[in-house]
């Protein structure tokens, strides 16, 4: 599903640059729910956001759903951010005027879907994370767990290949981490790839397979042991 | 473009961001209608100065005679100039060319008789050319003709309000009045734009009114219009000249002020015409400097509005929104906010204008408004302001990649 060979990327500051990813190999088949761990400047953000289209990279190969992924253009990427990918952010990024159930129904607009279809998928989204009857709420007057889920239905919507989630309980307390990781982990099980960034060794450990950063480089790449692929 | 869905999504972001669409509708709103106010009152000044100049021929001339100041060829100052009859014919043959209506004219205040009703009024003996000098415009019968003048018959022509004051509701044509005891017969009835004063005078020939009351041949003045194919330096240096001319012939010193006066309007309409030029470009200039300001308003704000937007178009674009997308969704909701806005200014415009317009008299503004064509050609060139304002900031917040735009805060 995803497979990255000796990918490289730099950011340029000042005159310098820095440089963020050394040569990455990765490869994630379908239906894997992997994590990838690591401290703050190891690279796993910016991995995130390659992976992700937001962002683009200067060396290697990226293939996604075995297409290579290369001078991809604005509206290229964002029509296979459309169609394959679905985000989680830890920061939720809803549109704070925009009711749950029309934030659930945004990638579908601009997938060119009709006004009533959307909403009966964005309904039957959010019953899904158990939503329902939030569903015409503005996420100011929901919960971070009730918004995290939002996002994850929003996510979820356009049936992505893939689902991306950064730090998607880092602003969240335990108890709440816990329903929505229970959550990614029930999609997964529906045969989703999930694929997670995270530093809390507690949130990596409930997915498959810990992929570790350092300094840009993957320094391990193992099992979750206590339970086997579905 | 006439995707319902898309507008559905712009009228929301609208109505559920209220600040920056009420800034943003505002500054257009007030730039038109400012701008309608300003050409409105501009407009009405100029409606006053026309109107001020529209009571006489504004091409006439009027010649008066007085007493020298100055003495000159051995005579004394302090005589007393009198116009005669062969100054009409002086005039006529020297400036053949150059006169187009001409009338030597006598007057006295004189009491009017009919049936009762009497009052005083302005008696004057003129040619039928006196008629469109002073832009007396006949509703009832006839001027006078020059039939009239061979025959030094005894009719008149009364102004309007003569005719209400002596005869009220009925008609005066062809009805005798009684002046200081000679019975003149109403052939005419007219009115003068000019305004009641000269609705108060009464028009007799010139020959009539010469041969009873001037036994002699003396002339008070003289009207005239010179030639409208003269261009006003013409037509100053035509009076000039004429002055010249009848200061030679009454042997009056070339200096003298006051024994031979000529009043050319072409002097007032060109002191005018300047003035409404200046008019104009004040008007112009204050026009184009509200219209900028609206401009450089709506640019700032649409800077603003996308800045503000910038995390939200980074969570559309992330989710699937094209650039493409992106550009066109600020640019329809900047033309839509600014077309409404403008129109609405626009009319609130109009209508202060109309409300307003009656109390404004007093201070030389009449009736004042605008040309249509006017307001929307501003309106428009507001509009496109508001677009190229909201295209330039859309463009770049497209080009944001959707992790800069993410991490905006």
């Amino acid at each position: 599903m995803i497979k990255i060979e000796k990918l490289h990327k730099s950011y340029p500051i000042g005159k310098d640059s820095l440089h963020v990813l050394k040569g990455l190999d990765l490869h994630i088949k379908e239906g894997e729910f992997v994590s990838i761990m690591g401290s703050s400047g190891s690279g796993k953000s910016t991995l995130l956001n390659i992976v992700g289209l937001l962002d683009g990279h200067d060396e290697g190969n990226y293939y996604l759903n075995g297409q290579l992924i290369e001078n991809l253009d604005e509206k290229n990427a964002a029509i296979l951010r459309n169609k394959f990918l679905g985000f989680v952010f830890q920061s939720f990024n809803l549109i704070t005027y925009k009711t749950a159930i029309e934030n659930v129904g945004l990638p579908l607009y601009y997938q060119g879907m009709g006004r009533k279809e959307r909403q009966e998928k964005a309904m039957k989204y959010l019953e899904k994370v158990g939503l329902k009857d939030r569903a015409n709420h503005l996420p100011s007057e929901l919960s971070g767990g009730e918004k995290q889920r939002v996002a994850v239905a929003r996510a979820l919507a356009t049936n992505p290949k893939v689902v991306l989630a950064d730090e998607p309980t880092g602003a969240l307390d335990s108890a709440t981490s816990d329903s929505v990781m229970k959550l990614l982990k029930d999609i997964n099980r529906e045969g989703m790839t999930v694929f997670v960034i995270t530093h809390e060794e507690d949130i990596a450990e409930q997915t498959d397979r810990i992929v570790r950063l350092k300094d840009g480089v993957i320094i391990s790449d193992e099992k979750v042991n206590k339970k086997v692929n579905a | 473009m006439f995707d319902l869905d898309r507008w559905r999504e712009i009228f929301q972001t609208i109505s559920k961001n209220k600040l920056r669409t009420a800034l943003s509708g505002f500054t257009i709103s007030f730039a038109i209608l400012l701008f309608t106010l300003l050409f409105g009152v501009g407009n009405g000044l100029k409606h006053t100065f026309e109107e001020q100049f529209v009571g006489d021929a504004n091409n006439s001339v009027y010649i008066r005679a007085g007493r020298t100041t100055k003495p000159y060829k051995g005579l004394q100052s302090g005589r007393r100039i009198q116009f005669r009859n062969d100054d009409s014919k002086f005039m006529n043959d020297k400036f053949e060319y150059e006169i187009q209506y001409f009338s030597p004219n006598i007057e006295r205040n004189m009491q009017a008789i009919y049936k009762g009703e009497q009052n005083r009024y302005t008696v004057r003996g003129v040619y039928p050319d006196y008629q469109p000098l002073e832009s007396a415009v006949i509703q009832d019968g006839r001027f006078l003709t020059y039939l009239d003048l061979e025959r030094r018959a005894k009719v008149i022509a009364i102004g309007r309000l003569v005719e209400e004051d002596l005869f009220g509701q009925l008609s005066a044509l062809g009805k005798n009045i009684n002046i200081e005891g000679i019975a003149y017969k109403v052939v005419g009835v007219f009115n003068d734009p000019g305004g009641d004063n000269d609705e108060r005078f009464i028009y007799t020939p010139f020959t009539t009114f010469q041969g009873i009351y001037k036994p002699n041949d003396e002339i008070d003045r003289f009207g005239l219009t010179f030639n409208p194919n003269l261009n006003i330096d013409q037509a100053l240096a035509f009076s000039n000249l004429l002055t010249k001319m009848l200061k030679e012939k009454h042997d009056v010193d070339p200096r003298d002020q006051g024994a031979i006066r000529v009043q050319n309007y072409a002097e007032g309409t060109r002191n005018v015409q300047q003035f409404m030029m200046v008019l104009n470009i004040i008007i112009l200039f204050i026009g184009i400097g509200t219209l900028i300001a609206g401009i450089i308003g709506i640019s700032n704000i649409m800077v603003y509005i996308v800045r503000e937007r910038t995390k939200e178009l980074g969570i559309r674009k992330a989710l699937g929104a094209t650039p493409k997308s992106i550009v066109g969704m600020i640019m329809m909701e900047s033309i839509f906010v600014t077309a409404i806005a403008g129109y609405s200014g626009l009319m609130i415009g109009v209508f202060t204008l109309k409300a307003l317009g009656k109390s404004l008299e007093k201070y030389f503004i009449l009736n004042p408004s605008v040309e249509t064509y006017v307001v929307v050609g501003a309106t428009i060139v507001l509009i496109i302001a508001g677009t190229i304002a909201g295209y330039i900031p859309a463009k770049r917040a497209a080009r944001i990649k959707p992790i800069v735009a993410l991490n905006d805060e």
